[in-house]
């Protein structure tokens, strides 16, 4: 496979996914694409380029070289070529707005190419809430380059000073002579840049021109439509989950039985004689069938006879002890304790103490379409079509697993279901290539539903223990905060080494990860504080499906579940307005980074305006009839973003049935965007958190998750919909005229603080505190009934 | 092999399998149709809805051969490169996050609105429950329906005075 040909019909590929109706005749008369694979001998850089080529035909993109970032085809369109992906929050679109903004282009004048790692530069894919915040910058960055070189190119051609010249749509023409112009595409249309840019990494790329000022975008701020909806809707994209290439097998996967259980024998004969099977692969405890088509696959996974060896010692407590188990726990490490002043004493000094333990059991990502991918390993090279959210890291991963150069290997990223933190430890991916290099031919996995939703990496369980003090005048005085985590082993990104696939091999790495437990973000101002945390570990750590990896803002909303919900009641036992007990410590914090103090005090205004908030203590007072209505808020910041959610709960007092009937979210991200498609982003994040809040949790016995399917893993549905959802965008930024007005990340704040803002709103209605997440109705029932308030 | 005949979105198409193999796989293996996918493989999810004879089906449990209706997936919506009023709303209401159960969401909005295009909010969740979204767009899908059913009462009302006046 030549590089030559391979790197431009990647391209093409890659351009034709997001524009089905492009045909190959036409892409390859307009594009300029081609000029990436030729005359590499002129490229800066080109010798170690050349190396790389003979390791592999995919060398890494270099991200100091324009013309990664950039290519201006003949047509005066633009392509950008950018190392993220997009888990559907719309990144991609807002991407394209940035770097229109910074090259003055129009946006419909462009297409954009993520993630697929032989063609743009290793950005290293989504996570964190980052792709806004950080690695919007370096493509606006290279994007203002491009136009600042295309500037110089004109002038020149015009015999114009750059300063006398104007920029508009891809065009630049002389000021004082408008008849006098040139576009993009007769200066570098379908040719290189050959620009060198600086940077000590891909994050810190530039080039000499500065971005524009926030008052000069024009594309940006725009609620532009997202460009990959139409085709998600008509079904004309091609997903990874759709890809198919000739010759390609299908596996299902075998998973043990019991957690940590041995493999002890096979019995091949109980499948051999099906229609298309093709063969079993076993590697320690690792087992798949591979067929010749999906269905045959999926029947002989199921009627493959196989005989497992429980491990000796139980490999975990089953769900119902499960907190008891955490409250006994010796933890695997602790945290130095974060201490303000002295809450010993504080707290034997004051006024009324309140006490309360919280509980969060594992959580699931349970996607909505279960893990998959296809590895190609023809022609002595691997690609792998993958939805990886990571797929820079998938590349590497794999490489490192099955011991070739890097080179050797491409993931070609396509969209797939929800990311959120489970496809960056892609074990599909991992299984795809393992098995496309048993067999020798392209390979096809997916897995099971069962499979998906009991071996998913797991947001960790949380066990809380708070002390607060308030003084004479119902003012918090001390907090004690103490978390134990069931994190240890906590799964990295792509690990060759702890990979669901590697860990049944048995390749492990020696040291499992320490696994972390955290501390609220929120910095209110209480005079003494003291805040622990701890990691604790379960019996059995590999081969187990309760493995913790991370799931959207993966401690969040956990911790502010507890934390808020704390704050909640000591703002009830001062007989004070929950809102404005927090405006009160937000006012009173010494903390005031990215002007996070007014945010704050902005972002809890907004939503109690927007909301149409009355002061009055919590609970209210107790109504008639089977329906109780209140409302509840939390606040919290995640990174630089700040958030405050208030929830408007019908809950019924003979079923313990809750509906969240209202939703309002004031929020602050800095420079928005695409305001609708941050709003929706907003808006899942919440009622993500809502089907955490009343729905989600991982059960198990002592030996297997049980929760393995929609019927025993209830998620959210239509009927809990709210009525109404406001999002607000405050943006408030203290100063909105500053030129520097930063993007914050917006994927997973508003997803934080849902569990408290809903616990606090039932406690409102009834009067219960709800101290045990999630709140279904029968654990809400039974608690109605404790207090006697059913 | 025996061979199945199916009608889908307008064709009849003939395909090798055995004949206990799910419509989804047939659909997706042999036609080459991506609107229907796998989610759960036991009717629980709705991301493999087809719409068979009006009524909005789980193609994931359903054996090809035992088909004898009229298929329609969603790329039998749109009608001459028209997008079906659904597939408009969807990218009007900008509906789909990451988008791998709207197959499911619009398929199953369809068969509810041509049982009855003017339903009320509650009978839109009632009719939209078990079709399950993990990104949680649900508050823009039944947005999105809100949109046409207006769209049809508005268009119905127009058609009455003219009516009216004619």
């Amino acid at each position: 496979m030549s590089t030559e040909l391979n790197l431009p019909g990647a391209i093409e590929d890659a351009i034709r996914r997001l524009n089905p109706s492009t045909s190959r005749r036409g892409f390859l008369r307009s594009s300029g694409a081609l000029v990436l694979s030729l005359g590499l001998s002129s490229v800066p850089g080109a010798r170690a380029l050349a190396q790389a080529v003979g390791a592999g035909p995919y060398p890494d993109r270099d991200f100091r070289q324009l013309d990664t970032w950039i290519v201006i085809h003949p047509d005066n369109t633009a392509t950008f070529f950018v190392g993220k992906t997009d888990g559907g929050q719309g990144t991609g679109t807002a991407f394209r707005q940035m770097m229109c903004d910074e090259l003055d282009i129009a946006y419909d004048k462009t297409t954009l190419v993520m993630g697929s790692t032989d063609i743009t530069p290793d950005q290293g894919g989504s996570g964190g809430s980052d792709a806004i915040e950080r690695d919007g910058w370096p493509m606006r960055r290279v994007a203002a380059e491009a136009r600042r070189v295309l500037l110089e190119l004109a002038s020149e051609k015009l015999g114009t000073p750059v300063a006398g010249l104007a920029v508009a749509n891809g065009k630049i023409s002389v000021k004082a002579d408008a008849s006098k112009s040139v576009t993009y595409a007769e200066l570098v249309g379908g040719k290189r840049f050959d620009v060198a840019l600086t940077g000590r990494n891909v994050d810190a790329t530039t080039g000499t021109a500065a971005v524009k000022p926030v008052q000069d975008l024009r594309v940006v701020g725009q609620s532009v439509p997202r460009y990959d909806i139409p085709a998600k809707v008509d079904a004309s994209l091609i997903w990874a989950v759709d890809k198919k290439v000739p010759g390609m097998l299908h596996a299902r996967n075998v998973r043990p039985p019991v957690a940590g259980a041995t493999l002890r024998s096979v019995d091949e004969s109980s499948v051999s004689g099906l229609p298309g099977f093709v063969r079993v692969v076993r590697s320690g405890n690792y087992l798949a069938v591979v067929c010749e088509r999906e269905e045959q696959a999926i029947n002989a996974s199921r009627q493959l006879k196989a005989e497992w060896t429980p491990p000796a010692q139980a490999p975990f407590p089953p769900s119902a002890e499960l907190f008891d188990y955490i409250r006994a726990a010796t933890p695997a490490s602790s945290a130095e304790p974060e201490v303000i002043g002295d809450t010993t004493a504080a707290l034997a000094s004051a006024a009324r103490v309140v006490e309360a333990e919280y509980e969060v059991p594992f959580q699931g990502h349970t996607a909505i379409g279960p893990a998959h991918a296809l590895a190609d390993p023809s022609d002595g090279q691997l690609t792998i079509y993958s939805n990886d959210m990571k797929s820079y890291g998938l590349r590497n991963g794999v490489a490192q697993f099955l011991g070739v150069p890097r080179e050797q290997v491409r993931v070609v990223y396509m969209d797939g279901p929800q990311v959120y933190g489970r496809t960056a430890a892609d074990d599909v991916g991992f299984e795809a290539a393992f098995l496309a290099r048993e067999l020798g031919r392209p390979v096809r996995v997916q897995w099971m539903r069962h499979e998906e939703t009991a071996w998913d990496t797991k947001g960790p369980a949380y066990g809380f223990k708070l002390r607060g003090g308030l003084d004479a005048q119902g003012r918090p005085v001390a907090l004690e905060y103490d978390a134990r985590a069931v994190d240890y082993n906590h799964l990295g990104y792509n690990e060759p080494d702890t990979v669901l696939i590697a860990q049944l091999m048995g390749r492990r790495r020696e040291r499992p990860s320490a696994g972390g437990s955290e501390t609220p973000s929120i910095q209110y101002g209480i005079p003494n504080q003291r805040l622990t945390a701890h990691v604790v570990s379960l019996p059995q750590i590999w081969e187990t499906p309760l493995r913790t990896g991370n799931l959207r803002d993966p401690n969040g909303p956990q911790v502010t579940f507890a934390f808020e919900g704390f704050i909640d009641e000591l703002a009830a036992a001062a007989g004070k307005d929950a809102a404005q007990f927090r405006l009160d410590m937000l006012a009173g914090s010494l903390e005031d980074n990215v002007f996070r103090k007014a945010r704050s005090l902005a972002v809890v205004r907004a939503a109690l305006d927007k909301y149409g908030w009355d002061a009055r203590p919590s609970p209210k007072a107790r109504s008639v009839g089977p329906i109780a209505t209140g409302r509840g808020i939390a606040y919290t910041y995640r990174s630089n973003t700040v958030v405050a959610v208030i929830a408007e709960v019908e809950v019924n007092r003979e079923t313990g049935g809750v509906w969240v009937k209202r939703f309002v979210c004031a929020h602050d991200c800095g420079l928005a965007i695409n305001p609708m498609g941050l709003s929706h982003t907003v808006e899942c994040g919440m009622l993500h958190g809502l089907s955490r809040a009343l729905w989600e949790e991982v059960q198990f016995d002592s030996e297997k998750v049980t929760s393995v399917d929609w019927a025993t893993h209830p998620s959210l549905r239509h009927s809990d919909t709210p009525e109404t959802i406001d999002v607000v965008l405050v943006n408030g930024d203290p100063n909105p005229n500053r030129p520097d007005l930063p993007h914050y990340g917006a994927g997973e704040t508003s997803h934080k603080p849902v569990i408290a803002a809903v616990a606090n709103a039932i406690h409102d209605a009834t009067g219960v505190r709800l101290r045990r997440a999630p709140f279904r109705k029968e654990r809400v029932l039974a608690a109605l009934r404790a207090a006697a308030v059913s | 092999m025996p061979v199945v005949s199916l009608r889908v979105n307008g064709s009849t198409r003939e395909v090798d399998v055995d004949a206990a193999t799910p419509l989804l796989y047939v659909l997706r293996n042999d036609l080459d149709l991506r609107g229907p996918r796998f989610g759960c493989g036991l009717a629980q999810c709705g991301a493999c809805t087809v719409i068979i004879d009006g009524v909005a089906t789980r193609s994931c449990i359903m054996p090809a051969s035992a088909v004898t209706g009229e298929i329609t997936t969603l790329e039998g919506l749109s009608k001459n490169g028209t997008l079906h009023p659904l597939q408009q709303a969807w990218i009007d209401e900008q509906v789909p996050q990451c988008g791998y159960c709207q197959n499911g969401q619009i398929m199953t909005a369809k068969a509810l609105l041509d049982r009855n295009p003017n339903p009320t909010d509650a009978q839109i969740r009632e009719g939209m429950e078990g079709a399950l979204c993990r990104c949680m767009t649900y508050y823009r899908i039944q947005a999105a329906i809100k949109r046409v059913v207006r769209g049809t009462a508005a268009a119905s009302a127009a058609t009455e005075t003219e009516g009216a006046v004619g």
